[in-house]
């Protein structure tokens, strides 16, 4: 489904040369549930915004569903990040100016959909993490889960055919974690292909596979 | 998708009082000097009561006298004889109408001075000129050549100095300067903005101190010139200019003695420039006028594009948000010119609103006698129209700038 090979990522400033991906080959399967895990600045929150096309690899090849992206311009990236990836940040990323409800509907936006449409989905992806009843509220009106449930909500309702969470529980207590990880877990069982960055073993215990860096080099 | 943004708009604007304020009153207070400034040159240059013929308009208000160094020049309006001799004669406008340039006398109405401004016109003044008379009628021919002790005043005259309204005050007299003068018509006043035709008061040329048995090229008459149509305007001024050009010269004017002579036939704008910029042709007032504007319009929105580009990269983070979840560029583009537009439009209205009080405070406020400045439909349409470049111009710029953020670099902001 999404297969990255021999990837590189090096960051280059005028003086200093700094290699935070080295030669990483990944292959993500249809409904896998993968866990990344590594010390702080192994590359991991790197390798996925690579994933997520988000960023780009200083070399190697990026495939989705069989496709290689390298040629791609702007707005068939946009296109292939709407359809087929979400995104789960670790500081949430909501837009404080939006109802909750506003911000999940956003991936909605960009495609050709109609208004009561978008609303009916994002009201279904906000019925799935259990925030039907704060569609009205404002972000700051919100606690770091239930944050995180919106996020998480914006990520699905989309329908996308992979979610990429960089450190989902990173900003949040175990009890909360622990929630959002069940959550996680039931988009797994329903179908939906994950990728998850997390510095918990505990966490990445309940995925199918851990992927391990190491100063960018894949160990594991 | 319109409507997400310009609800994320009023937001925005709601979330940072001190930016919107600055951004607001940035464009207010321009659109409001661009509308107000239109509104006066409008007033001043455009065609308005009582000259609602300016537009097919000639004014022959100046002549030149210079000698062969060019050091000595006699300048200024003309005698009644040269403008009864060159321009009346002309056979290709409609009509010509001689007037003075105003003058100075007084009158007392119980022991208190009344200041006028005094005008002496032919009758055909009154045809090139489209003046309301809200009482009688103008002077005729009949009465100029019987030189009749007449005059045509104007409805505030006729407040002070009859001290009514109402009541009919033609057939009545008014003692002008000793002189008592028969009330003949009241006419709704012309602005000081229009000095061809403004006026408190205005006697047939025969009245007593007009000067108009003066010899000799030089006086205080002007003549305004009505073409059957602009078109005719070339055919016009070559008449004139023929006609003039077979004046022998040198001649002496006034003890004068003069090689060079000009004098011109000009629409009302032409006419008005060269009292500034002598012998100058209106590109170049347009030219003064368009870099005047420029520097009005372009300084506040170069001031805009900062304040943007503050207000757009507080938002990075968004930016990234939109992106990672498959806004193309071109969306966020639009969506920041949208957000924009609809902000300059806001200003745009509350300019408007402030452009119409203050126009209406100089209207009723007495500064200029007579003031009728609006806010016609052309006015505000190119407010409407600047108000659009605004947007553009302070919004495209910030906006391609975001459009273009790496996601990864946006989402670190």
């Amino acid at each position: 489904m999404l297969q990255l090979t021999n990837i590189d990522k090096t960051y280059r400033t005028s003086s200093v040369e700094t290699l935070a991906l080295n030669n990483i080959n990944l292959n993500v399967k249809k409904g896998e549930f993968i866990s990344v895990m590594g010390p702080s600045g192994c590359g991991k929150s790197t390798l996925l915004n690579i994933m997520g096309l988000l960023d780009e690899p200083t070399g190697g090849e990026i495939s989705i569903d069989g496709s290689r992206v390298a040629n791609y311009h702007d707005k068939e990236l946009a296109r292939l990040r709407n359809e087929k990836l979400g995104f789960i940040f670790q500081s949430f990323h909501l837009i404080n100016d939006l109802s909750v409800l506003d911000n999940v509907e956003i991936p909605l936006l960009y495609r050709k959909t109609s208004a009561k449409v978008r609303r009916e989905l994002a009201q279904e992806a906000l019925e799935k993490v259990g925030l039907s009843n704060r569609m009205k509220h404002f972000p700051k009106q919100l606690s770091g889960g239930q944050k995180q449930r919106v996020a998480i909500a914006r990520a699905i309702v989309g329908r996308p055919e992979i979610i990429l969470a960089d450190e989902p529980t990173g900003n949040l207590d175990s009890v909360m974690g622990n929630e959002i990880l069940d959550i996680l877990q039931k988009l797994n069982d329903d179908g939906a292909t994950i990728v998850m960055v997390t510095h918990d073993d505990a966490m990445a215990q309940r995925t199918h596979r851990l992927v391990r860096l190491f100063d960018g080099t894949q160990v594991l | 998708m319109i409507s997400n943004y310009l609800k994320l708009t009023w937001k925005v604007l709601l979330r940072h009082p001190f930016y919107t304020f600055i951004t607001l009153f940035g464009i207010t207070l321009t659109l409001t000097v661009l509308m107000v400034l239109t509104s006066f040159l409008d007033h001043l240059l455009g065609t308005h009561y009582p000259e609602t013929k300016r537009d097919r308009s000639l004014y022959i208000t100046r002549l030149v006298q210079k000698d062969t160094t060019h050091q000595g020049r006699n300048m200024g309006p003309m005698s009644f004889a040269f403008l009864k001799d060159y321009v009346k004669s002309l056979k290709t406008p409609e009509n010509v109408g001689i007037a003075t340039i105003f003058g100075f006398a007084n009158t007392y109405v119980n022991g208190k001075r009344i200041k006028l401004n005094t005008k002496y016109t032919d009758a055909d003044f009154w045809r090139v000129t489209e003046f309301d008379f809200v009482d009688g009628k103008p002077y005729t021919e009949r009465n100029i050549d019987n030189g009749d002790h007449v005059a045509v005043i104007t409805d505030d005259l006729r407040r002070q100095y009859f001290e009514d309204d109402e009541a009919s005050v033609v057939g009545k007299f008014i003692d002008i300067e000793s002189i008592k003068y028969r009330v003949i018509g009241v006419v709704k006043g012309s602005p000081v903005t229009r000095p061809y035709t403004y006026g408190d008061v205005y006697f047939p040329y025969t009245a007593p101190k007009s000067n108009y048995q003066d010899k000799g090229f030089r006086g205080r008459y002007l003549a305004i010139v009505l073409a059957k149509d602009k078109r005719d305007f070339p055919a016009i001024r070559t008449e004139y200019a023929s006609n003039v050009g077979k004046i022998p010269l040198p001649q002496t004017d006034g003890g004068f003695t003069f090689h060079e002579m000009t004098t011109e036939a000009n629409p009302y704008l032409e006419d008005f420039a060269s009292v500034f910029l002598d012998g100058s042709r209106t590109t170049i007032v347009y030219s003064i006028i368009g870099f005047l504007m420029l520097m009005l319009m372009g300084l506040p929105a170069i001031n805009l594009v900062n304040v943007n580009v503050s207000r757009i990269m507080e938002r990075a983070s968004e930016i990234g948000v939109r992106k990672a979840f498959g806004a193309p560029a071109k969306a966020l583009l639009w969506q920041f010119i949208i957000e924009n537009i609809f902000i300059t439009l806001i200003g745009g209205m509350f300019a408007l609103s402030l452009s119409f009080l203050i126009i209406q405070l100089i209207n009723n406020s007495g500064w200029i006698p007579y003031a009728d400045l609006t806010i016609n439909f052309s006015v505000f349409a190119a407010s409407i129209a600047v108000c659009l470049v605004f947007g553009l111009l302070s919004g495209v710029l910030p906006a391609y700038r975001m459009s273009k953020l790496k996601i990864v670099d946006a989402l670190k902001s």
